[in-house]
């Protein structure tokens, strides 16, 4: 059942919708109740699949539903529409608005609304795909004020990697962050990158949510096998690799494979006059979870993560 | 005046990006004044280009008062100004939004800290910035409700209004609240307008900041009529948000005195013509901001007023 459940007019003969679809057993809604967003992020596509390839597996054993699915596949439809990462016309990045108000502008009143519909979730799951920049291992972020809560969860999730970070004042406008302080356990997943769709990782999470699902006692179908993910929470445990030259970034390394010190990452290059500007290497031995993507970088890009690995020099 | 630069990152295709300063005097660091951050702030570079123009000219009489210095960065972001982007090139990340900056982060927060670093360290700060959303405004003054210790300070640029904002989470990584943390007494002004030059409210902000260094003994010069400012806080503007999106057309202009129930704009349908929303005046007040684009979004504020007989 696709139900809308936000709409603003635009000025010229268009309403903006945005609209989940719901799944429940025999058309009833029962049970508990898994919510999958994505595509607060215009150009971060990753989810597209998921939400898709979801829908196909439900509608495929409708019988193993016991518990209500939500699938609300575009948050910000005028971003996906125009290939624009945050809201188009306001220049507003859309996860930095909520909770929103209901008496706000446009942008506000359909963030209170998201939230709005979102509220009685018993597990919310945030999809997003980095940006157009990096690739990104499927992971898991989880603000360190809601680990307690979040990192059993997240381990049921079928991703890599997740990683604690510390709290910041600019992250309580994420949609995310409101959830969770209100009571709905919501975790964000990075995985892939911006504008693409990689489907092996589209499949490892959907795996990961029917994992959620079946936790929750919304499931009751077969569940294939599960990897047990790396929890990170040490801050010093995540190394970035930032260029220390404006040049083009040559991929080296292969994403998702552990380095020994050393080892190469990749090259920045300047190619007026053939030279390599900065040989990328990794200062210790640990997991390549994020690579650059778009070659072109500034002084300070990001080029990489690495998570170090337990068994550090002098530990 | 000598010219410095403050920082520099190089470019591989481009010329270097500089960050520059045009200081004034020697002695303890009065003030520093920044224009533009984003690179559709040419109404913010342009006031900075003025005041950089009147203290040559003080200069040149010797009517800078010795013991200061002060330091003008007309441009914080050459590089979005110069192919006529709001934001960083690369990444569309907002400079106004990664201070007090990290000098091993991304490239804008590398920005943001080395300009800092360069700007820190003084008594006063004075930004010029603009708001998210497109619109002319009243000149004024604000500061943050952490800085609320030195809203005398803020009365002395003349301007008729000084504005109180609470912070909200987005607003710790900017310029202004940066600075009043680091023990600057930091002023964001804000001018009639962002990407249309409009020279009398230009001049008019010249002369709050010169007026203004003037009472601080920075500068010898004869005052200047402004105005008495009332101090308000943001929560007190009157938002009026049209419950329909459409044309918007209006004859109000900013600092207009208007009575509760005046019709103040309308919302016509792009189509035919026919108004589907009269915009009356919720209160008695003066227009405060005023949207100034074509089409307008239901529910956005297009008028804010400050209520009062
Ligand atoms: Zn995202």
């Amino acid at each position: 059942m696709v139900k809308t459940i936000a709409s603003a007019a635009m000025p010229v003969d268009e309403t903006l919708e945005i609209k989940k679809a719901r799944y429940s057993p025999q058309g009833r809604d029962g049970g508990k109740r898994i919510s999958i967003v994505t595509g607060i992020h215009g150009d971060e596509l990753e989810g597209q699949y998921v939400c898709y390839e979801l829908a196909r597996r439900i509608k495929e054993r409708p019988e193993c539903l016991t518990g209500t699915v939500d699938i609300y596949p575009a948050m910000n439809p005028l971003g996906i529409d125009s290939i624009t990462r945050g809201i188009p016309a306001f220049d507003l990045d859309m996860n930095r608005i909520f909770p929103g108000s209901r008496d706000g502008a446009m942008t506000e009143y359909l963030a209170a609304e998201i939230i709005r519909d979102l509220m009685g979730s018993d597990l919310c799951v945030d999809i997003h795909a980095s940006n157009i920049y990096l690739t990104e291992l499927p992971q898991i972020r989880i603000n360190e004020l809601h680990e307690k809560e979040l990192v059993p969860l997240a381990k049921l999730a079928n991703v890599d990697f997740v990683w604690v970070h510390g709290a910041s004042t600019v992250l309580e406008s994420t949609l995310a962050f409101t959830l969770n302080s209100r009571g709905v356990p919501t975790l964000v997943v990075e995985m892939g990158v911006g504008m693409r769709i990689t489907r092996s990782i589209g499949n490892q999470l959907v795996d990961g949510i029917f994992s959620l699902m079946r936790e929750l006692d919304i499931w009751s179908g077969e569940i294939s096998g599960l990897r047990e993910p790396i929890v990170s929470s040490d801050p010093d445990e995540v190394l970035f690799l930032n260029a220390s030259r404006s040049g083009i970034f040559i991929q080296e390394a292969r994403h998702n494979t552990w380095l020994k010190k050393g080892e190469s990452v990749g090259k920045v290059v300047d190619p007026l006059n053939g030279t390599v500007l900065e040989d990328v290497i990794s200062p210790e031995d640990g997991l390549l979870f994020t690579i650059r993507e778009y070659p072109v970088v500034d002084e300070g890009s990001l080029m990489a993560r690495i998570l170090r690995s337990g068994e550090r020099q002098g530990d | 005046m000598e010219r410095k630069v403050l920082f520099e990152l190089p470019s591989l295709y481009r010329d270097n990006f500089r960050v520059t300063g045009l200081t004034f005097g020697s002695g303890k660091k009065s003030l520093c004044i920044v224009g533009n951050t984003r690179g559709n702030e040419y109404q913010q570079i342009y006031i900075c280009s003025q005041i950089v123009r009147k203290l040559r000219e003080l200069e040149a009489k010797g009517r800078l008062c010795p013991g200061h210095e002060i330091m003008v960065v007309p441009s914080a972001n050459p590089y979005s100004m110069n192919i006529e982007k709001r934001f960083w090139p690369t990444d569309n990340t907002d400079i106004n939004r990664m201070f007090p900056g990290y000098d091993l982060g991304e490239t804008t927060q590398r920005i943001a800290g080395g300009v800092f670093q360069a700007i820190t360290g003084y008594e006063y700060g004075i930004q010029f910035t603009s708001f998210y959303m497109p619109g002319d405004f009243v000149p004024h003054a604000r500061i943050m409700d952490t800085g609320r210790d030195y809203v005398d300070k803020a009365e002395e640029f003349g301007l008729p209004y000084v504005v109180i904002r609470k912070a909200r989470p987005y607003d710790t990584t900017t310029l202004n609240y940066n600075w009043q943390i680091w023990d600057t007494k930091a002023f964001s002004l804000y001018s009639a307008t962002t990407e249309r030059i409009d020279e009398e409210s230009a001049e008019s902000m010249v002369e709050s900041v010169l007026s203004f260094m003037a009472t601080e003994g920075m500068i010898q010069r004869r005052g200047h009529q402004g105005y008495r400012s009332q101090v308000i806080k943001d929560g007190d503007l009157v938002a009026v948000r049209p419950y329909v999106g459409g044309m918007f057309q209006s004859g109000i202009r900013i600092n207009q005195r208007v009575l509760k129930g005046q019709e103040l704009a309308w919302i016509t349908d792009p189509y035919d013509g026919s108004v589907r929303e009269k915009i009356t005046s919720p209160v008695t007040g003066v227009v405060f901001f005023v949207h100034n684009r074509p089409l307008t979004y239901a529910n956005t504020a297009v008028l804010k007023i400050v209520p009062g007989e």
